[in-house]
């Protein structure tokens, strides 16, 4: 495997390009494009390589995701930029009540390839309408995918399974990573199939299960607490559905602990539906309650100290961990 | 137009067949052989079968959930349709959607829709695929006075607009949203006059005569086949039945309703024309009526034939890629 260092922003648009020149039914639609490259760059040099491939939008949400579901249902896959993840509420009739449910109710006659690409996520000082972590709402609608990369690699890698993919995929990639760098292959057939989990970081005596943005918090905080005497095991579930649960029970059955860590607000967050899982189907394994760590019920607030307080800090994933280890 | 005898008789025929559908629907719903509910679209055959009398198999059409008529004048099998409205497994979705939830995508027909304005952003993705994959195809919406008033509509008319989308908005202005008067719900008595706003064409129609909407329908249909973009058409028209099959229907007079039915009625009016033009005897009308009804009971037959889904087919179908 190549040591080629990437952005993931870079890494979004390498595959992109791929992808578009592997298939010509695959697009790009939405709001702010073309002029920019995308408002993140993201689709860096896409414009000029696939033109009348890359479609500027009105501001039109509903419209822009129902774009989406009659394209995809008359031979194309399109990819749909949500701008920020945020704005889905605009859309939710066609992600939730289309989108979601077409295949199922007309009774599987149709594939609907669709991405739906959504920037989401806090710590820009965005404050509340632009920094949210919406994800539990699509996990929690039957018939659409949910997948969220951290590291530049899963960003390739999942975007490219998702564009492949004949279902709705809701994408989720956080804002503030785009600049992170890592390795990524240069393998255009570099695919990370949906469900499936990777241990980034193995430890004996805690699992930390996380997704997104939570893998780099859960990085610093294993790194803390191995200066404490303990070794966390880092999940990075990187699609919640579907949902990698052998590898996921693979780890606790190791630690025999499990804390959650997610940016999303704590109550009725992933963290919950997962938690719920490990304790019935993993309860003999358990040492301690599973642990959750996730931002405070509020919506994001603005100001610097008021943003910093709501979310996850890696101290409150090393508070966790050191619980669930009683320690 | 020029119609000639075969082709006017074929729509004689597939109004019928839709008239005839929707009162057997309505007469198992009310003997409790239908779950769930229902909305017929009687006294609205004029709307549903000129339009889609010019379209091809390849055209698109996106509906509503008052969409049995737009179904069956778009092709769809009387058989499956049926059996859906039955919860049946040979159903057009194996019992899984029922009567809101009916398409037939080798047909083109991309959907009913349980949720009013639904579909317009649906055929706007349809349409933006037709360009983008350069062919001819149209694609055609139809929506109610009701949903004229949602937001996606306008999102709709405006892209499609702007990029020159070869679609057809129909709007079938029933008079009422569910209980709401379009007088009271609608900021214009005539929505067709909306379209200026999105720089498009838009026609106010007799909705009950067939051939006027078949006219319109064929204007439309060749801009949007030229590459020349969208049309509203305003089909006004009248829903006999209540919004929902059982609705005690406060809001209107019976009178009101008697005075949409006998010469106002767009089958009655079909028949007047086609018997002056000599193309329809009395003999003839009832072999369609005939034919149709044999059809229909064919259809019934194999729908109560058909087993029910078994409980656990519940959960098959949610993705293609499990």
């Amino acid at each position: 495997m190549s040591e080629r260092i990437l952005s993931a922003s870079a890494a979004l648009a390498e595959a992109l390009h791929e992808e578009m020149s592997r298939d010509e039914r695959v697009f790009i639609l939405g709001e702010d494009l073309v002029a920019h490259a995308g408002i993140f760059g993201q689709f860096k040099g896409i414009p000029e390589k696939f033109p009348g491939r890359i479609i500027d939008t009105p501001i039109s949400e509903a419209c822009i995701a129902g774009c989406g579901v009659g394209s995809a249902l008359t031979g194309m896959r399109p990819v749909v930029d949500f701008h920020f993840s945020d704005f889905v509420t605009c859309g939710m009739d066609e992600l939730c009540n289309q989108a979601a449910k077409i295949r199922y109710m007309f009774g599987g006659q149709v594939k609907l390839p669709m991405v739906v690409w959504c920037p989401d996520g806090a710590g820009l000082r965005a404050a509340a309408q632009h920094s949210q972590s919406l994800e539990s709402w699509f996990v929690h609608t039957p018939g659409v995918k949910v997948v969220i990369p951290s590291e530049p690699a899963d960003v390739k890698g999942l975007i490219k399974a998702s564009i492949r993919d004949d279902d709705p995929v809701m994408f989720f990639q956080h804002k503030r990573l785009f600049a992170k760098e890592g390795p990524v292959p240069e393998d255009p057939e570099f695919i990370i199939p949906l469900g499936r989990a990777a241990i980034k970081r193995e430890g004996k005596d805690v699992s930390l299960l996380t997704y997104g943005s939570g893998f780099y918090t859960c990085t610093e905080a294993a790194k803390k607490l191995a200066q404490e005497g303990l070794e966390a095991e880092i999940v990075d579930l990187r699609s919640l559905k579907p949902l990698d649960m052998e590898t996921v029970a693979e780890s606790v059955r190791k630690t025999f602990r499990a804390v959650i860590v997610h940016e999303a607000c704590l109550t009725g967050g992933f963290g919950a539906e997962l938690a719920a899982r490990i304790q019935f189907e993993l309860f003999d394994f358990l040492d301690a309650p599973v642990g959750r760590v996730g931002a405070k019920d509020v919506p994001i607030p603005f100001s610097p100290p008021l943003e910093d307080f709501v979310l996850p800090s890696v101290d409150d994933v090393v508070a966790a961990a050191k619980a669930a280890c009683y320690r | 137009m020029s119609d000639d005898a075969k082709t006017l008789l074929e729509l004689y025929r597939r109004m019928v067949t839709v008239r005839q559908f929707e009162t057997m629907a309505g007469e198992y719903f009310a003997a409790g052989e239908i779950p769930g509910f229902i909305h017929l679209s009687i006294g609205q055959e004029g709307s549903s079968v000129g339009i889609c009398s010019v379209l091809r198999p390849d055209d698109y059409v996106a509906t509503t959930h008052r969409g049995h008529g737009h179904l069956i004048a778009k092709g769809a099998d009387l058989k499956r349709m049926v059996a859906e409205l039955f919860g049946r497994e040979t159903g057009y979705c194996k019992g899984k959607g029922g009567s809101m939830h009916i398409a037939d995508f080798s047909l083109g027909i991309l959907g009913a829709n349980g949720v009013v304005a639904g579909g317009l952003p649906i055929i706007t993705g349809a349409g933006l695929s037709i360009k983008l994959r350069k062919t001819d195809q149209v694609a055609v919406v139809f929506f109610g006075d009701g949903a004229s008033n949602r937001g996606p509509v306008h999102e709709a008319m405006n892209m499609c607009s702007i990029w020159d989308l070869p679609v057809i908005f129909v709007v079938e202005n029933n008079q009422y949203a569910s209980t709401t008067p379009q007088s009271y719900s609608c900021s214009v008595g005539d929505i067709c006059t909306r379209a200026a706003g999105y720089g498009m064409p838009g026609t106010a129609v007799d909705g009950n005569d067939v051939l006027a909407v078949r006219a319109a329908a064929t204007e439309a249909v060749a801009r949007a086949r030229a590459g020349e973009g969208p049309s509203l058409i305003e089909n006004k028209t009248y829903r006999i039945r209540g919004h929902f099959e059982g609705d005690p229907q406060r809001y209107r007079e019976a009178a009101e309703v008697e005075a949409w039915q006998d010469e106002k009625d767009p089958l009655n009016r079909f028949h007047q024309v086609l018997t002056k033009k000599r193309i329809l005897t009395k003999k003839k009308s009832q072999q369609i009526w005939d034919e149709v009804k044999a059809r229909l009971d064919e259809a019934v037959n194999f729908a109560k034939e058909s087993p029910f889904p078994k409980p656990e087919d519940a959960l098959a179908d949610l993705f293609a890629n499990p």
